[in-house]
């Protein structure tokens, strides 16, 4: 190769810094503020430089700048390796990059840079408004590089067309090759701690204010297809974690067990797909109560011994599932999962009233459903309010609540409930997890939001099993049979649920979104299974995708080349009218190849054939200034000329 | 671009590629004689590639795979439109003014495109020959030429080496190129050395001997000297040249009493001696619009004088001893 690559020209410049601008622009929201700033400077040295023609900064200047650069990177991130420096570094140098363009293996350098950073932004993101920002960039980084070859009088627009025109040719091989490459489940190496920034989420303890904090985020938990009707409103429970220790303050959560609870179904089952967003966390939050478990390997789906399904690793990406659950079902009606000092327990020296309460009823000989029934009849009867912003409790939490306040949110209810019954000995627990889900009519998704989570109560009795208690819905029904925004008073209605207009609009954006997360962004090794075996590739394996993977891009670049290749018929008219000619010569036997011109051909004629000259050199002549004339002659006298053509 | 077109990377496989002799007529380029090899650029690309598949398939990011796929999509079809921009050129070449050994000579490369499809990055060069010329043809524009510079060492016929036309157009990810080598030569004259003329002219700068009014034929034209009439100054001549060259004025054949002989024999030294004498002794005579015959061992021109004339006696002696 040679030491000599061309110099780059003045007007390839502009090009160059427009690359680096849009992409590392979009991370300028997420790197430190010096980086972000120098960055800046760095371009707009760069711009001011080539408005000027100054010439370039001093090599001791720039062997300095790369120093500092570095530098900071290590004393910002304590490394230069991992996700979040490598991006760093790569903004940083696209921006150094910038101070010594001089020939073209530098402009190719800032090209490659160019559409490795633009790979970086789905690091933060890869939704629709990313993805449409993504083409905008890769068109612009293209037309860039179309630059540095094409001539300089091509204007912007044509090489943005060309490069848009280049890159919707590779647009149907792009979709071969992300349908039938194989797929490979990473990581490949080990993550960084910073591969997944903190997301909002049920969690293993339960404090009052967890979930009415939760309930502010309109963020979607998951979604769900049932492949037959939606079950009821009332029956929408979403299980997640089970706690059973309490500390006077938080619920948490106790050994899952390895066992499995003793489950009876009844009645009819629903099957369902799940679509979890990562909230990684092991929880897959199936419809209670589950009994078929998806059978992905990857998964490693199990029942835990309180009866919440469990994956045996965390969801760390949106991952979709099959699932089936029973609504009606009985849970260890046995008991063998019942510990009587476990789901007895509360904490010594708290909330003396409560205790006194419970024990209250226990005296009374109250049967088990009599304890609930006696719950339930106070939260209903005297004056509990439910609401998203109840008072401070004190150390004692549950007498304040029960005694004084009577103001709370569903965890209140729920754990107020739980400890009454364990002081009545009967053994109780918290179940948290999601109540309600709203089918998107635009798609037919069920949608469950953060806003949807949910705590309630379980009790066991004995041949019954684990009863579920909502004492939410003793206090307001209306949480359980539509949704919190019905349930609650005016004071607090939750500022995403106003207009009804901004409420389709948000409907078909998600619908949208949903496609896009199912079909686009959830497009793995086991959607890639399913549709070989829609193809009727029942045992696909990676070798009958690189066979396909073949098979078709041969049939795309074989289309292409054709569609490139092949002389199209032309849609001039004077041309088509010549082609007639020369297929008229050909039949009297004279050779007339396509790639002659027609004044080539004429004069071979005068030696060929020379009575036909005269007439052929007239048509010649006109098709020539048709096609190259501004002011071509009229149809109607190339026509003329070809009827005087000798047959 | 020049990185590519390094003729010591590119030696061995040039050697094997055809054609290995020059083409008669017109040289039309098809697909089987385009050549195309991802270059230094591809090859980074290519590197940046495999690093983006790897990350994207680290952090399991589906639009990472996307663009991936799309990059090497079009990775993938740049290829085809690297050759189609070669596709289908027509090519012709002429030779350009004859020079003097030692001069730099030229070729001029004619080059139709025929379907009128823009043609860009077109990098023309003679092999062995450096600095490579660029053409870009527009939509529409269907006829284009380049002329292409070289040494001349020899005297004589100058057959064209072949030519190499590359490009690293649209995305220069790779290098396409041909041998196109439409058959041309150039004469090349052998170099003058400028020694006195041999006796016999009588024109020795007094010009009133031979610019006399109406005296004999019209024979021949000689530049203007500054002193001189304008009377018998050849005004049609200069107005062809609109005023490019030197005024000439009208020669008389009376103004001569006898015609100069350049000969080989009142030359000395090996052949290519005399040849450069007789060469410079040409150019002489004929800048000072004398009449001269040439003769050499195999050939006699007899005397007379003008550019046609000259031509023909500098043609002798770029091809002595073959005067066929």
């Amino acid at each position: 190769m040679s030491r000599h690559s061309p110099v780059l020209e003045r007007h390839q410049i502009p090009w160059l810094i427009g690359v680096a601008l849009c992409t590392t622009l979009p991370h300028a929201g997420f790197l430190p503020i010096w980086m972000t700033g120098l960055s800046a400077l760095l371009l707009m040295t760069v711009a001011w430089q080539w408005h000027r023609g100054l010439a370039p900064l001093h090599k001791a200047l720039k062997v300095l700048l790369v120093v500092v650069c570095t530098a900071g990177i290590l004393f910002e991130y304590k490394t230069l390796l991992g996700r979040d420096a490598g991006i760093a570094m790569l903004v940083l140098f696209m921006a150094l990059k910038q101070l010594e363009l001089r020939t073209h293996r530098d402009a190719t350098v800032v090209i490659s840079l160019g559409y490795f950073l633009l790979l970086t932004h789905y690091f933060h993101a890869q939704d629709i408004p990313t993805g449409l920002w993504l083409i905008l960039s890769t068109l612009l980084v293209t037309a860039a590089l179309l630059k540095l070859q094409a001539a300089p009088t091509a204007s912007p627009m044509s090489l943005l067309k060309t490069a848009g025109g280049l890159l919707l040719q590779a647009l149907p091989l792009m979709l071969v090759l992300y349908l039938f490459f194989p797929r490979i489940p990473g990581p490949l190496w080990g993550l960084p701690q910073d591969a997944y920034t903190g997301r909002t989420g049920l969690s293993e303890t339960m404090a009052p204010g967890n979930i009415s904090e939760l309930v502010n985020s309109p963020e979607i938990a998951f979604r769900a297809q049932f492949t037959g009707p939606p079950p009821t409103p009332q029956t929408r429970y979403w299980r997640g974690p089970v706690l059973d220790h309490y500390d006077g303050r938080a619920w948490q959560a106790g050994p899952t067990g390895r066992e499995a609870a003793p489950v009876e179904h009844l009645g009819q089952a629903l099957s369902y797909s799940l679509t979890m967003e990562a909230h990684k966390q092991h929880w897959l939050l199936a419809l209670d109560m589950p009994a078929r478990l998806p059978d992905n390997p990857e998964l490693g789906a199990r029942l835990d011994k309180n009866g919440t399904a469990l994956s045996n690793r965390p969801l760390l990406n949106r991952q979709r599932y099959e699932l089936q659950s029973f609504p009606s079902y009985r849970l260890d009606p046995e008991g063998k999962t019942v510990s009587l000092p476990r789901h007895l327990q509360l904490p010594q020296g708290y909330n003396p009233r409560t205790l006194e309460l419970g024990r209250q009823w226990k005296s009374q000989g109250l049967t088990p459903e009599g304890t609930i029934q006696q719950a339930l009849r106070m939260f209903r009867e005297e004056n509990f309010h439910y609401t998203l912003r109840p008072p401070l409790l004190g150390r004692n939490a549950m007498d304040d609540f029960l005694f004084s306040t009577r103001r709370g949110f569903c965890e209140h209810y729920a754990s107020a409930f739980v400890v009454l019954m364990r002081a009545a000995g009967v053994p109780a627990r918290v179940v948290t997890g999601y109540l309600g889900g709203e089918v998107n009519p635009v798609d037919g998704f069920m949608i469950i939001r953060q806003s949807d989570a949910h705590a309630w109560a379980e009790v066991w009795i004995k041949q019954k099993g684990w009863v579920r208690v909502d004492p939410t819905g003793a206090i307001s029904p209306a949480r359980i049979e539509s949704s919190l925004a019905s349930a609650l008073p005016d004071e607090a209605t939750l500022p995403y649920m106003e207009l009804r207009w901004a409420r389709q609009l948000q409907q078909r954006w998600e619908a949208l979104n949903n496609q896009w997360n199912q079909w686009v962004l959830g497009y793995d090794q086991s959607r890639q299974q399913e549709l070989l075996a829609r193809l009727g590739f029942t045992d696909g394996n990676w070798r009958t995708l690189i066979l396909l993977l073949g098979i078709s891009t041969l049939v795309l670049l074989v289309g292409l080349s054709l569609w490139l290749f092949l002389p199209r018929t032309s849609k001039d008219p004077a041309w088509a009218l010549w082609n007639k000619a020369r297929k008229r010569l050909q039949t009297q036997g004279i050779s007339a190849p396509d790639w002659e011109s027609p004044m080539a051909l004429v004069q071979r004629l005068e030696t060929a054939a020379p009575h036909l000259v005269p007439a052929y050199r007239e048509l010649a002549r006109l098709v020539m200034t048709a096609r190259y004339e501004a002011n071509g002659p009229k149809m109607e006298a190339l026509r003329h000329a070809y009827q005087q053509l000798p047959r | 671009m020049s990185q590519a077109s390094s003729p010591k990377r590119q030696g061995w496989l040039s050697k094997l590629i055809p054609p290995h002799s020059a083409e008669p007529g017109v040289v039309r380029l098809g697909r089987r004689r385009i050549y195309i090899l991802p270059n230094r650029s591809g090859l980074l690309f290519g590197i940046t590639l495999i690093l983006m598949l790897l990350g994207a398939i680290n952090y399991q990011l589906a639009l990472g795979h996307a663009l991936v796929f799309l990059l090497a999509s079009l990775g993938l079809i740049s290829m085809l439109h690297a050759q189609r921009n070669l596709l289908g050129l027509e090519i012709q070449a002429q030779p350009g003014p004859s020079v003097h050994a030692g001069e730099p000579g030229s070729f001029r490369i004619q080059v139709s495109n025929p379907d009128g499809r823009p043609r860009s990055a077109l990098e023309w060069q003679l092999e062995r020959q450096a600095m490579p010329r660029r053409l870009d043809l527009q939509l529409k524009q269907d006829k284009g030429w380049v002329t292409l510079d070289m040494a001349t060492h020899q005297r004589g016929w100058f057959a064209m080496p072949r030519l190499t036309l590359s490009s690293t157009y649209p995305l220069g990810w790779y290098r396409t190129w041909s041998h196109p080598w439409p058959h041309t030569r150039l004469l090349v004259y052998p170099a003058p050395s400028f020694t006195p003329l041999p006796p016999g002219g009588s024109f020795q700068g007094d010009s009133h001997a031979i610019v006399q009014e109406g005296h004999g034929d019209f024979s021949g034209l000689r530049e203007r000297q500054p002193a001189e009439t304008l009377r018998h100054v050849a005004w049609k001549a200069a107005a062809r040249e609109q005023g490019q060259k030197p005024l000439l004025v009208k020669v008389f054949g009376e103004g001569r009493n006898e015609d100069l002989e350049l000969a080989w024999t009142s030359t000395a030294g090996d052949d290519e001696t005399r040849l450069s004498i007789l060469t410079g002794w040409v150019l002489q005579a004929e800048r000072q619009g004398l009449r001269y015959s040439l003769t050499l061992p195999s050939r006699t021109i007899p005397a007379a004088s003008g550019a046609a004339h000259c031509q023909r006696c500098l043609q002798a002696l770029a091809l002595y001893p073959d005067n066929s």
